[in-house]
This record gives structure tokens, C-alpha cells and sequence, in this order.
């Protein structure tokens, strides 16, 4: 396992220059998710019209992991259902725990965090966000959206 | 600098003679040789530990004070003797004032349910310092709750430095208590102990000294210092986990109660009543770690063993080779810079998470600690979410250190 295979430079593009950060008024849904392990803050807000998200933003401080995922995160949901967004989660979740996780077209750039998985420690780093936004987007209405397997 | 002083200097510690006693040091880690940078988490054990632990096992085991066959007197005259061996390692007056418990955590825990909660009043204040562990902030913040009293903190400055002027100022007359690390698991910084609790004593606050990060550095005479209170663990100076030392004055001890209850700390029990066992019984509740009571008294024999003068003379050149080592790389900030410092470098490198900065370097095999170190408010009071921090023990090298400083300037590029 190599160092470059982790932070791969679509990671390191995402971290020096995050899309989408910032704060987002007024929202429709805001919830900030922490990482007490290793103090990562941050908080998704997005904007629904009807049941897409037309808009999402973050901000918080973390790792280059956790800040790239949720930069790439972001690019990746916005224009997505809820129901969608939701599903793309349990891909990324598969794609950063399963080792037998078939390579994933549709992930798009999200691929880029597949490094992670080989470093148990920081899989939480880059699902965290991930999280954030499914509790975000449960705010907004808890009936009807599918279940996230997560641990 | 005299003749005497030089002899002494070119008496040159053998770092690697030292090494060899440690098995742990000799493995790899991700195909490298392993460079343990992370002692103030937790130390690695010398081979005299791990024979005891390991021949205690093999043939000595069984409960202590109980039995009247052989196993079972071997077991607690092995146990008793390391509490012996702890009393000579800080001075303790006797053998009453040595408690063993689980750590540092067990300890302030014992002192601030069955010491402070009894005794305090609302209105009443607890007072402790701006850098401490978690470990000697959340109790007394429990007892603060349940008793009404106030916690009153006192502040840190820019190094890292808590001042004898500063403590002096907030003690009043309600002051009960006084706790502080004796030196700071986050920065570093050695505290002026024996001048607060002078200054402690001299308005008759009674004070408890968090020694986690300080016995495997320097010696302690719990005596010379004159604290009521000073506790310890196990691991952090190079004995077992989930054992560690309550130290207490006698007097203190003999006017509490007991915390936990259970068998081993009682002499008689009816449904009536209970007539406890005296020191240190009363507060060994139940059947103690007696294998890690006994690793610990073989970690401070090990230690005893050791010039441990060279030992810290080779520390603290470590901590002034990686000082001037990590000074050197561009947007690097050390946080804590106190002018009397354990061998401990705690920084942050600008555009680097020390998250990332912990992955990249553990690729080299190398083991720092990256967060907030269990010091939430030291991490707010510098406006910093986390630091890396390579706390050094006698067995590290300066190979070791610029291995550290390579990888952390790679890192920085990486993420230039």
C-alpha cells in the first residue's frame, strides 16, 4: 500500500481548495457532525426543491480525508433526491469498508477515497460527512427515506 | 563548566544497551524500523517486566490474602512487595500510603469522591490549572456538581507556563483543594509543584499532584514535595496497563472512607455492620491486579537499575535536538514552549492536519500521537483543533528524531 494510493491528487485538489465550503443562508436543513476521536468538525446545510437537494454547503476544520470527502460529497449529491443521495451513501460506505466492493462506475470521483479503506483509523474521517448529511437530510423528514447501513 | 561536570557529560548513556532490554523496539512497522515516538500515551516494557508478569503466571498465581496454601502466599508476598518497591520510588513514608488502583484516572477519581465530595460545601472552590487532563478536570467537575462547590481555573500564558503568582491569586478562602499535573501531557511543560504546594499548605488547601506524565522522567519524593495526593500509572513508566498508585498522606487517608466496597477492605461484616480494614486495604476493593501490581513493581526495580540521572540528561537532549530539528521546517509551530519542559514536543504544521500528519509518518514506522491529547481546553486556549505530539522516552535516538523530522517536512510538501 502506498502513501499516493491515499492521498491520490484528486484528494489533495479537494483538500487545498474545497468546493462548496462555506456557510449556506437560508437553509432548509443544517447539522453539524464531530469526530471526538480526533476533534473533526463540521456542518452540512443544504437547500431541498421539492425533494432534490438544489443546493449544499460545508465548513468545519478536518483532515484532508474528511475535508476531500466532504468537498467531493457535495459535488456528488447536489441535483440528487434525497432517496438518491442516500444511496450513493451506502456505495461510498461499501467502497471505504468492503474490501470486495466491485469497482463503482457511478462513484465518479468519489472512486478517489477508495485508499481508505486500507487505513482503518481514518474511515471515519471520510464518512463522517456522509453521516452529517444523512442526519441532515432525515431532519428534514424522517418517513419515507430509505435505510443507510452503515455499522 | 568544571572537570567534574565534563566527566560526567562524556559518560555517555548507551542508548542501545538500553534498546536491547525492550523486545518491542526491535520490530518493524510497515517495513521499517519501528521509531516509538508516542511514550507519553503509553511507555513500552522492558523484558524485566514482562519475565515478571510472565513467571508470576507461570507459577506464583492465585488471590491474595485469602488462602493459607502456598500459591496463594507466594501471590501475596509478590504483591506486597512491589507495593514496597513503590514506596521507596517516591519516598512514601509507609506502606499505608501506597494504594494501588487502575491509573491516574482511578486515582483523582478516589480522591475527589472520598475526600472531596464529604468534605466540601456550596460556595466551596476546587482549584486547578488551565493545561490538565481530562482526568483532573471531569471529577472534580462531577464533585462540583454534586457538592455545590465552584471550580476556579487557573490560567496558562503563551508557553504554556502556569505561573506561582497566578495559582497564589485564586486561592481564597474558600479554596478546599488544589490539583494540577505535575507536567503537562499535552505540552510539556513541568510545573512549579513544589512552590504551589508550599503555597497550597501555607493556607491549608489540601492538594492532589496528577504525576502521570512525570515518573518516568524525573524522580519524585512525594515527601520533599509535600503534597497530600499524588497519582501515577503504570504504563507510563514502563509497567503494565490497568494498574496504577494513589498516593496519599496517611492522615488523609485515615479520615476517609473507604470508595469502592467489597471484600478485601473489610475486617468484619454482619448485616449490621461492617468494621473496615485498614490502610492501604480499605481502598483495594475486591481482588486488585495483582499481576499488574507486580509489573509495576518490576517496571520501578528496572528503572532503579538505571543511572537515572544519564537517563535524563540523554532525555532532554533528545528534547533539544527535535526542538532545534523541527524548528527548522518551514510553517511548523511548537505549542508549548516552557522554559523547563519533559521530553515532549507537541506542534502543528500549517496546510497539515496532524491526522494526516500521524497517517504519512506511521507509513515510515513511526508512532506519534495526533488530537487533542485528552486536553480539550489546552487545544482551544492555543486556537488549535489537534497537534502531533512525539513524547520521547531514555530508549529513543536522535536517528530516531531526524526520521520524525524528514517525515513531517514530506508531509508538508505533499500537502503544499
Amino acid at each position: 500500500m502506498e502513501l499516493n494510493d491515499l492521498y491520490r491528487d484528486v484528494i489533495l485538489d479537494h483538500n487545498r481548495r474545497p468546493r462548496n465550503f462555506g456557510g449556506l443562508e437560508p437553509a432548509d436543513a443544517s447539522v453539524e457532525g464531530f469526530n471526538p476521536m480526533c476533534g473533526d468538525r463540521l456542518t452540512v446545510r443544504l437547500k431541498l426543491d421539492d425533494d432534490k437537494i438544489s443546493d449544499i454547503r460545508f465548513e468545519g476544520q478536518g483532515c484532508a480525508i474528511s475535508t476531500a470527502s466532504a468537498s467531493l460529497m457535495t459535488e456528488a449529491v447536489k441535483g440528487r433526491t434525497r432517496a438518491d443521495a442516500l444511496r450513493l451513501f451506502d456505495r461510498v460506505h461499501q467502497l471505504l469498508t468492503d474490501d470486495a466492493a466491485p469497482p463503482a462506475e457511478e462513484l465518479g470521483k468519489l472512486a478517489a477515497l477508495s485508499g481508505v479503506r486500507e487505513y482503518p483509523a481514518r474511515v471515519k474521517c471520510a464518512s463522517l460527512c456522509w453521516h452529517t448529511l444523512s442526519a441532515a437530510l432525515r431532519s428534514t423528514d424522517p418517513q419515507g427515506l430509505p435505510a443507510v447501513t452503515t455499522e | 563548566m568544571n572537570n567534574i561536570a565534563l566527566a560526567d557529560r562524556t559518560q555517555a548513556f548507551d542508548v542501545n544497551a538500553v534498546r536491547r532490554q525492550f523486545p518491542i523496539l526491535a520490530r518493524m512497522v510497515r517495513g521499517k524500523p519501528l521509531a516509538y515516538l508516542d511514550n507519553g500515551a503509553s511507555a513500552q516494557r522492558p523484558d524485566a517486566v514482562i519475565d515478571a508478569v510472565d513467571d508470576y503466571e507461570r507459577h506464583h498465581h492465585a488471590n491474595i490474602h485469602r488462602g493459607v496454601h502456598t500459591l496463594s502466599q507466594e501471590a501475596t508476598a509478590l504483591y506486597e512487595s512491589a507495593r514496597n518497591r513503590l514506596v521507596e520510588f517516591i519516598n512514601a513514608r509507609s506502606r499505608h500510603e501506597v494504594i494501588f488502583v487502575r491509573g491516574t484516572t482511578e486515582a483523582v477519581n478516589l480522591v475527589a469522591q472520598s475526600y472531596a465530595r464529604p468534605q466540601l460545601e456550596p460556595g466551596d472552590e476546587i482549584l486547578i490549572t488551565h493545561l490538565e487532563h481530562h482526568a483532573n478536570i471531569v471529577p472534580w467537575q462531577m464533585v462540583c456538581e454534586q457538592t455545590g462547590a465552584k471550580l476556579v481555573v487557573v490560567p496558562i500564558d503563551s508557553r504554556g507556563e502556569v505561573h506561582v503568582d497566578a495559582v497564589v491569586a485564586l486561592m481564597s478562602p474558600r479554596t478546599r483543594l488544589f490539583a494540577c499535573a505535575h507536567v503537562s501531557n499535552a505540552l510539556g511543560t513541568v510545573l512549579p509543584v513544589r512552590r504551589l504546594i508550599a503555597a497550597a499548605k501555607a493556607r491549608g488547601i489540601v492538594t492532589l499532584i496528577d504525576g502521570a506524565q512525570a515518573v518516568s522522567h524525573m524522580h519524585v519524593d512525594v515527601q520533599d514535595l509535600g503534597c497530600d495526593f499524588y497519582a501515577f500509572s503504570g504504563h507510563k513508566m514502563f509497567g503494565p496497563t490497568g494498574i496504577g498508585v494513589l498516593y496519599g498522606r496517611e492522615q488523609m487517608l485515615e479520615r476517609m472512607p473507604p470508595w469502592q466496597t467489597g471484600g478485601e477492605m473489610i475486617l468484619a461484616v454482619t448485616f449490621a455492620k461492617t468494621t473496615y480494614n485498614g490502610l492501604p486495604n480499605k481502598f483495594e476493593a475486591g481482588t486488585p491486579n495483582i499481576s499488574g501490581a507486580i509489573g509495576l513493581g518490576a517496571a520501578v526495580a528496572f528503572l532503579q537499575g538505571l543511572d537515572r540521572d544519564a537517563a535524563e540528561r540523554h532525555e532532554n537532549a533528545l528534547l533539544e535536538h527535535a526542538t532545534a530539528a523541527l524548528s527548522k521546517i518551514p510553517q511548523l509551530r511548537i505549542v508549548g514552549t516552557a522554559a523547563d519542559k519533559a521530553s515532549l514536543v507537541s506542534f502543528s504544521v500549517a496546510g497539515v492536519h496532524p491526522h494526516d500528519l500521524g497517517t504519512i509518518l506511521d507509513e515510515d514506522g513511526i508512532a506519534i500521537r495526533t488530537g487533542h491529547h485528552c486536553a480539550m481546553p489546552v487545544m482551544e486556549f492555543f486556537k488549535l483543533p489537534a497537534t502531533a505530539r512525539a513524547s520521547f522516552a531514555f530508549y529513543n535516538t536522535f536517528e530516531e528524531i531526524d526520521r520524525l523530522a524528514a517525515g513531517v517536512e514530506r508531509a508538508r510538501q505533499l500537502f503544499a
